[in-house]
């Protein structure tokens, strides 16, 4: 290990298994430091590095299973108590968690299909069709990323008081139901995954745009959609601004309940350990299931955004 | 901006490696086998239309909603920072000029935010994207569970804001916090990070570092893994070690990435606000009793929501997005004078 460790890249490459059978055209493409073994040092700092990422999240565990004078006390408690059910019923109740995981679920799922839909079809556009200014119209639609949200939140506070909808669910929907983000990630993966061979027969055939989009395209996208579809769920679930000021603590979703929480709405450091426990379980699980694609979208997205 | 013409620059090239073609597997996809409408029927004329149309169909729904929710409100936020617009009394908006911006230049409140903004900034974003490189270094060696190292390191992205402030409030609390209790064993004195500026700036910081580190650090990895191997060989066949390799290879490699990742986090920097505001508790929005982590998002939510003047608040927004955008000048000048000295 440590002796790999100082020789020079391309020695790896014919040894290594997958690299003897591979020619030397495709030994060009591959990453270079792929061919490295990581020495035992590599993996002690990384080690440090994941301890430090998992120990907030462990610590709220043992936080959220104690009460709030244990919390008070030096020195802090280091494993988990007996009050962990209590403190997370008080929070689903008092707390407001309950309805706000519900209220989450509906707005990052409805915010989740828009987007994806929307995203593929521009994307698409974008990236097979050809139509008069757009270029113009892609960079204009990555350009709006640069626009902070906070020059949105007064006026949609206005229009939402007038037209009475204070509270509801649609006022967070709405102004999030597409991303230019998404646009961007879809257009730069149907540019490689979907030939141009394929849209031409299928127009050959006498197919519509539509049929197109539904026989062609999203078949071709599906695996770019999950991986939007995962990444958008986690942003929607997460915004923060616009909800708590668009909702309170009647309707709240998590995070509008979490900063209730955060200033004095149930003054018991434990039970608040327990709500931020439990709004950030969904997407602990989330990760624990798709935690190889949801990395893979990201890489995807940067390599080429 | 800088970052999405890098983007398009280097999108470029992939158009031409796309996979082989294989149109026999869409005339089985819907394979009805209609012959292409003859000239000058209706159908060639809807089907001319069709093509002509449905692009600008498919991008409509984007257009229309950023529009709407985003361009509409952007120019709306700018009429109303010209008016006195009061959260008690919403009917009554009158026009008051530049006072609202002239109210915010002699504001100690707003310099101050302005300072405490740049200064979270840096001491976030700086140690932030190093820290990320080195990661990104080590996953891209060969690793067992490699993608298990990865997901591990992505995961304080999965926790929100509001979640992640609240559970480091109670790890940097005063007494009995963990922070102040380990930081004992080294022979440091219990640190006031709520109330000394440098420590309530650093705390703030570091939840920023600790939810987005992991995440820059694969888009490191990413574009590390994009490096071909050839300048890896031919720079040990100078003779070059793996620090030189690193320092002569890799980073300017990895230059159009760093660019791109110091774009994001300026703008998400610039727009700081739910971590300051779960930081100070109670009364989160003054960012402190000496206001000494109210950022500029925080100023403006305090002076909308919360004293309730919704025409300074919109002042305070325009003023974010023009230094954003002189920020984004001048990250544009400085990529400009690096590509000429080279």
């Amino acid at each position: 290990m440590t002796t790999s460790e100082l020789t020079p890249p391309q020695a790896k490459v014919g040894t290594a298994e997958k690299g003897g059978r591979e020619g030397s055209g495709r030994r060009r493409v591959l990453g270079a430091g792929k061919q490295l073994h990581a020495g035992p040092l590599t993996y002690v700092v990384l080690a440090v590095f994941a301890l430090v990422s998992l120990a907030p999240l462990l610590w709220t565990v043992v936080a959220a299973s104690r009460t709030n004078q244990r919390l008070a006390e030096t020195p802090p408690p280091l494993w988990i108590g007996g009050n962990l059910f209590k403190n997370l019923e008080a929070a689903w109740e008092q707390g407001g968690l309950g309805t706000a995981m519900l209220n989450s679920t509906i707005v990052a799922g409805t915010i989740t299909v828009g987007t994806v839909l929307f995203s593929t079809l521009a994307g698409f556009a974008f990236a097979k069709l050809r139509f008069k200014f757009s270029n113009l119209l892609l960079l204009l639609t990555i350009g709006t990323m640069m626009i902070p949200p906070q020059l949105a939140v007064v006026p949609l506070y206005l229009w939402m008081s007038e037209l009475g909808w204070s509270n509801q669910l649609q006022t967070v929907i709405l102004p999030t139901l597409v991303s230019a983000f998404g646009t961007f990630f879809m257009r730069q993966y149907l540019l490689q995954a979907l030939p141009g061979e394929l849209i031409e027969a299928a127009r050959v055939d006498g197919a519509s745009s539509l049929r197109v989009v539904w026989h062609v395209v999203f078949p071709a996208a599906r695996p770019a959609m999950a991986v939007l579809g995962l990444l958008t769920f986690v942003m929607a679930w997460n915004d923060f601004l616009w909800p708590i000021i668009a909702l309170n603590q009647q309707n709240p979703t998590v995070q509008v309940a979490l900063n209730s929480l955060g200033t004095g709405y149930v003054p018991d450091q434990a039970v608040i350990m327990a709500g931020a426990l439990l709004g950030t379980l969904p997407l602990l699980i989330a990760f624990l299931l798709f935690g190889r694609q949801i990395v893979g979208g990201i890489m995807q997205g940067a390599i080429k955004g | 901006m800088t970052s999405s013409k890098q983007a398009l620059a280097h999108s470029a090239p992939s158009a031409d490696a796309a996979p082989g073609s294989q149109p026999g597997a869409a005339r089985r996809a819907h394979g009805r086998g209609t012959p292409p409408p003859g000239p000058g029927s209706w159908r060639s004329r809807l089907y001319r239309w069709d093509m002509k149309a449905s692009p600008y169909a498919f991008i409509a729904p984007f257009f229309i909603f950023f529009g709407a929710f985003g361009l509409v409100p952007l120019l709306y936020t700018a009429w109303y920072s010209l008016h006195n617009v009061q959260l008690s009394n919403l009917d009554q908006q009158t026009w008051v000029g530049l006072d609202n911006y002239k109210n915010l230049m002699s504001s100690d409140f707003f310099w101050g935010a302005l300072q405490n903004t740049f200064t979270i900034g840096v001491i976030s974003t700086v140690p932030q994207l190093i820290m990320a490189i080195g990661i990104a270094h080590l996953l891209n060696y060969k690793l067992r569970g490699s993608t298990m190292w990865r997901v591990v390191m992505l995961t304080p992205y999965a926790t929100s804001v509001a979640a992640a402030t609240l559970v480091f409030v109670l790890l940097y609390s005063w007494d009995g916090g963990m922070i102040n209790w380990l930081l004992n064993f080294v022979g440091v004195d219990p640190i006031n990070w709520r109330e000394s500026t440098w420590g309530s700036q650093f705390a703030v910081s570091s939840i920023v570092i600790w939810r987005w580190t992991g995440y820059n650090a694969l888009i490191y990895l990413a574009a590390m893994q994009a490096i071909p191997s050839d300048l890896y060989e031919s720079a040990s066949l100078d003779g070059a070690n793996r620090w030189q390799q690193f320092r002569h290879v890799t980073i300017p490699m990895l230059r159009p990435t760093i660019l791109f990742t110091v774009v994001v986090s300026t703008i998400g920097a610039t727009q700081l606000f739910g971590e300051p505001l779960l930081f100070g508790g109670v009364s989160g929005s003054k960012g402190g009793s000496e206001h000494q982590y109210q950022t500029l998002g925080l100023y403006m939510y305090d002076q909308g929501w919360i004293i309730g003047n919704l025409g300074k608040a919109s002042a305070i927004a325009w003023t974010m997005f023009l230094i954003l955008l002189i920020v984004a000048a001048i990250n544009l000048l400085i990529t400009r004078r690096l590509r000429k000295s080279q």
